[in-house]
């Protein structure tokens, strides 16, 4: 029995190894400017911010380009994710419905991919960084690997959900769509958390994205790691992968019919 | 009990109709009191109460008219339904061969879709590479391996995904109308792959319209009409009987 299990984990590694292959060629095979994209669609929208709150707003942020762009990635990394999540099974429903396989490797699949990118994308965030004579602390060695799992775990979840959910209701693209949209604006990714008035500060605590992305940018600025906000996301990391689990434990026998 | 290979104990199968869900959650909503009424239903039965019992190195045949259920029972065997009532019991590997190239991109290559697909039907990535040059020769495309499958034939996709199932050391081997495509030459190829399958005492279920292919392969045959077994016996006198309803 056990050997079985191991079997199982070794074939998931294996499915999951071929579908990000797979992934990666088909991207780069389509546009030789993958990469690019991947690089240039939040740079774009840190100069679009950059714009309206620094230059037409005058908001009063110490280094904002790069107290943007250590926030967007991050957010794009999530949002690429989520957004993606509603086609997940839609697109590979020939698939589904003819082969037993592991269906949750698809959006393992697609998470995946998403971090990869945003991992490739530090390296730019960096550059940013040292323009500004920010330079590259140890508590990244340990940092960047804990926050890149606890995001792993949290957007795993949201897109186990999502992509499940989807099958049976199938207009939670959209309203993907809109709840992303409404989570950026609740997300400090353009203002700090000092900017939020004290009353309404207890609600950065409850935006499990919010906690993320705090603790993101106080690593990339300042090479600090607030231990409650880390053992915040965290464990509503794990609560979300749990639900998310849940969710498509129990609904993932019926794809095949609803597809 | 360890000579049998796929057994089914009264199963049933029916399908809730879902169009009020999949409508979405706006139509739900607006929707309520019919789209609770229609979860609750039944829905649409694709089996009634279907008992058989499928011995290890058995070739079966299943026939009846489109609609009557034999692709549903492949389903349930292949482990990609569950069933409503009932039990299905399944005993070794099995190999799925119900729509050649599922899971193909046509964006890729023949051989990254070997790799790709040989591993999504349960093989691992080590024996898919092993067994490559196998596959490759199988399929007898030529140059166009490299190309990606987006500009292949129909006919030339069937190969291909013939190939990489036909390389997959299976106990139990499904398989669903997949010999209609494909030139005649290589419908011969396919037939005689599945000879050798039998031979290797792999346990077969065929799903044909091909009266010739089923008696040139399988042992028994079983008629599916109106959502439950109707006959199943000997070859001939299934096939017949059959036969005489379609005239």
């Amino acid at each position: 029995m056990q050997f079985l299990k191991f079997q199982g984990l070794k074939h998931a590694i294996d499915i999951v190894r071929v579908l990000t292959q797979k992934e990666m060629k088909v991207k780069y095979k389509s546009s030789v400017l993958g990469y690019f994209w991947s690089v240039g669609h939040p740079l774009a929208f840190a100069l679009v911010f950059f714009i309206s709150f620094k230059v037409v707003m005058k908001i009063q942020v110490e280094n904002y380009t790069v107290f943007l762009i250590s926030a967007l990635f991050p957010w794009q990394w999530f949002s690429n994710s989520v957004n993606s999540a509603p086609l997940v099974f839609i697109g590979n429903a020939s698939l589904i419905k003819k082969v037993s396989f592991p269906r949750s490797s698809l959006p393992f699949t697609q998470v995946l991919i998403d971090m990869i990118h945003f991992i490739l994308a530090i390296p730019v965030i960096t550059f940013f960084l040292l323009l500004y004579r920010i330079y590259p602390s140890t508590a990244w060695l340990y940092g960047i690997p804990f926050l890149l799992i606890t995001q792993f775990l949290m957007v795993y979840g949201f897109s186990l959900m999502i992509s499940s959910a989807n099958l049976f209701f199938r207009d939670l693209e959209r309203l993907t769509v809109i709840l992303t949209t409404l989570l950026f604006y609740f997300t400090p990714i353009f203002y700090p958390v000092s900017m939020v008035p004290d009353k309404y500060q207890f609600l950065i605590k409850l935006n499990p994205l919010a906690v993320l992305i705090v603790s993101w940018r106080d690593l990339f600025l300042n090479g600090h790691l607030n231990f409650m906000f880390l053992l915040l996301g965290f464990g509503y990391s794990l609560v979300i992968a749990l639900v998310g689990y849940a969710v498509y434990k129990r609904l993932a026998w019926k794809f095949a019919e609803v597809l | 009990m360890k000579n049998i290979a796929v057994s089914f104990e009264h199963v049933y199968k029916s399908y809730r109709l879902y169009h009020h869900v999949t409508g979405g959650v706006k139509n739900f909503l607006f929707h309520f009191q019919s789209s609770i009424n229609s979860l609750r239903s039944i829905g649409f039965e694709a089996l009634r109460d279907v008992s058989f019992e499928i011995g290890r190195g058995e070739a079966i045949g299943l026939v009846g008219r489109n609609g009557a259920g034999k692709s549903t029972v492949l389903a349930l065997i292949a482990g990609v339904l569950q069933p409503s009532r009932g039990g299905v019991t399944v005993n070794g590997r099995i190999s799925p061969f119900l729509e050649l190239g599922a899971g193909f991109h046509p964006e890729l290559s023949g051989k990254e879709n070997i790799l790709l697909n040989g591993v999504l039907l349960g093989l691992s990535r080590e024996a898919i590479l092993k067994k490559m040059d196998e596959i490759i020769a199988f399929a007898e495309l030529g140059d166009f391996i490299d190309q990606p499958i987006r500009v292949y034939s129909s006919g030339m996709i069937a190969r291909l995904g013939f190939s990489v199932v036909a390389h997959l050391d299976p106990d139990i081997l499904l398989i669903d109308e997949i010999l209609a495509v494909g030139d005649a030459e290589f419908q011969k190829k396919c037939m005689d792959k599945m000879t050798t399958f039998k031979e290797r005492g792999v346990t077969m279920i065929f799903v044909s319209h091909s009266p010739r292919d089923i008696s040139q392969i399988c042992s028994r045959v079983m008629w599916f009409d109106n959502h439950t077994v109707k006959m199943a016996g000997a070859v001939e006198r299934v096939l017949q009987e059959y036969a005489s309803t379609q005239a």
